[in-house]
């Protein structure tokens, strides 16, 4: 019993081109010697039936349409271990990264997709919807909590918008949201060092899930209303928890 | 902790002997600084927990394996696909015997966190903030949430005995 032919159309101009068009180098997608050292060291290796190496030579022979609509795009975490082990540094995330950047936007994951969207709906970023007042309001009762029932840090600040901080901590929406306590060992080694540290209001959610989207765009505006918000305080230095 | 700025050792543990492994964030440390900021790390760790009671994975550093919770994975509504990926990393930790795993980084602590529970392993997932504070003798009965029963009395803060 014989496989089917495949059909090269070498006429047609194809993702792979197109990707390497924008990464550096060309992500050097050409130079593949197909020696699976990348699927080797790969966790996402037997998912969908799908490794690394398996990947770009779909891309390299133009099968397009299984490229572009594979899942296994969302199941590999551009670790770039495979990039690392490779002899010929090929860029198999900055593939997989365009994959996702053309996956059509009504089958993206849900989940990630919420997420992202979520980070617009106020000047915080928060993935999870929380506002500048339920941060305010959070840190300001767990703070108080903390220096009145714990003696060595009853002058421990968790300063919120204090202009000219030397550095602007972010936050993953994670703590203030679900678990608030979880916030206070970094306040409290922060203290202890005698770091000059603030949040802000707008900007402190450290969560970048249009990132994960590679929504370029979004990801851009995601990082510009972050970084405005540490440069309209004037700090010196971004701390990313993140 | 170089400059002796932020005070903290392993005293603490040179009784108890609890051991420790490390998570190698792709991010932080493959992806961005490398083996310079993995080697900063397992200073920082060891002089928390004390050199004996650190065991690295293996493979460790830029070398590590991702353990599935970054790329957005925990949110791509496929937990199936991402906990298989995750059988390596949970291997790795399993095999070192440690009774924590310390992660840097949120995804790869929800990630492993999860990794344990599917995989029934006997180990807890700490942030890094939580075993420096306990060794430090600051942690409150509320910051300590993700410690195991071996450790979630010790050093208790503020100190009762004071």
């Amino acid at each position: 019993m014989s496989l089917p032919v495949l059909k090269i159309n070498k006429n047609k101009s194809i993702f792979k081109n197109e990707v390497m068009k924008l990464l550096p180098e060309g992500g050097n997608l050409n130079l593949c010697l197909t020696c699976g050292l990348c699927s080797s060291g790969c966790p996402a290796t037997g998912l969908e039936e799908m490794d690394p190496r398996k990947f770009l030579r779909m891309a390299s022979l133009g099968l397009d349409e299984e490229v572009l609509s594979s899942k296994w795009a969302w199941m590999c975490t551009m670790c770039q271990r495979c990039l690392i082990a490779c002899p010929m540094k090929i860029d198999i995330p900055g593939l997989v990264f365009n994959v996702r950047n053309r996956w059509p936007k009504d089958d993206l994951p849900k989940g990630i997709h919420g997420s992202c969207e979520m980070s617009f709906k106020n000047e915080t970023c928060s993935a999870m919807g929380a506002t500048e007042e339920d941060f305010i309001f959070v840190v300001e009762d767990v703070l108080e909590e903390y220096q009145e029932s714990q003696p060595e840090f009853n002058d421990m600040q968790a300063s919120i918008n204090r202009a000219g901080a030397e550095f602007f901590l972010n936050q993953n929406s994670r703590e203030p949201v679900t678990e608030p306590d979880e916030m206070v060992p970094l306040w409290k080694i922060l203290h202890m060092v005698g770091a000059d540290w603030t949040y802000g209001s707008k900007g402190w959610a450290a969560e970048n899930y249009c990132l994960f989207l590679a929504d370029t765009e979004k990801w851009e505006k995601n990082v510009r209303i972050k970084a405005k918000a540490v440069d309209d305080l004037g700090c010196k230095v971004w701390l990313n928890t993140e | 902790m170089r400059e002796g700025k932020l005070i903290v050792n392993s005293d603490w543990n040179k009784d108890l002997g609890v051991k420790f492994t490390v998570q190698d964030p792709c991010q932080l440390v493959r992806k961005t600084l490398g083996d310079p900021i993995a080697e900063d790390l397992r200073f920082v760790v060891k002089t928390i927990v004390g050199e004996e009671n650190f065991i690295d994975m293996t493979p460790n550093r830029s070398n590590n394996f991702c353990c599935g919770g970054g790329g957005g994975f925990l949110q791509s509504g496929l937990p199936e696909e991402r906990r298989f990926y995750g059988r390596r990393k949970f291997e790795q930790i399993a095999d070192t015997q440690a009774t924590y795993c310390i992660t840097p980084c949120h995804n790869c602590h929800s990630q492993i966190h999860d990794l344990k529970e599917h995989y029934k392993g006997n180990y807890h997932t700490l942030h890094l903030w939580t075993i420096m504070c306990l060794a430090m003798g600051i942690l409150g009965e509320n910051e300590r949430a993700y410690l195991g029963p071996d450790l979630v009395d010790v050093n208790p803060y503020p100190n009762p005995e004071i």
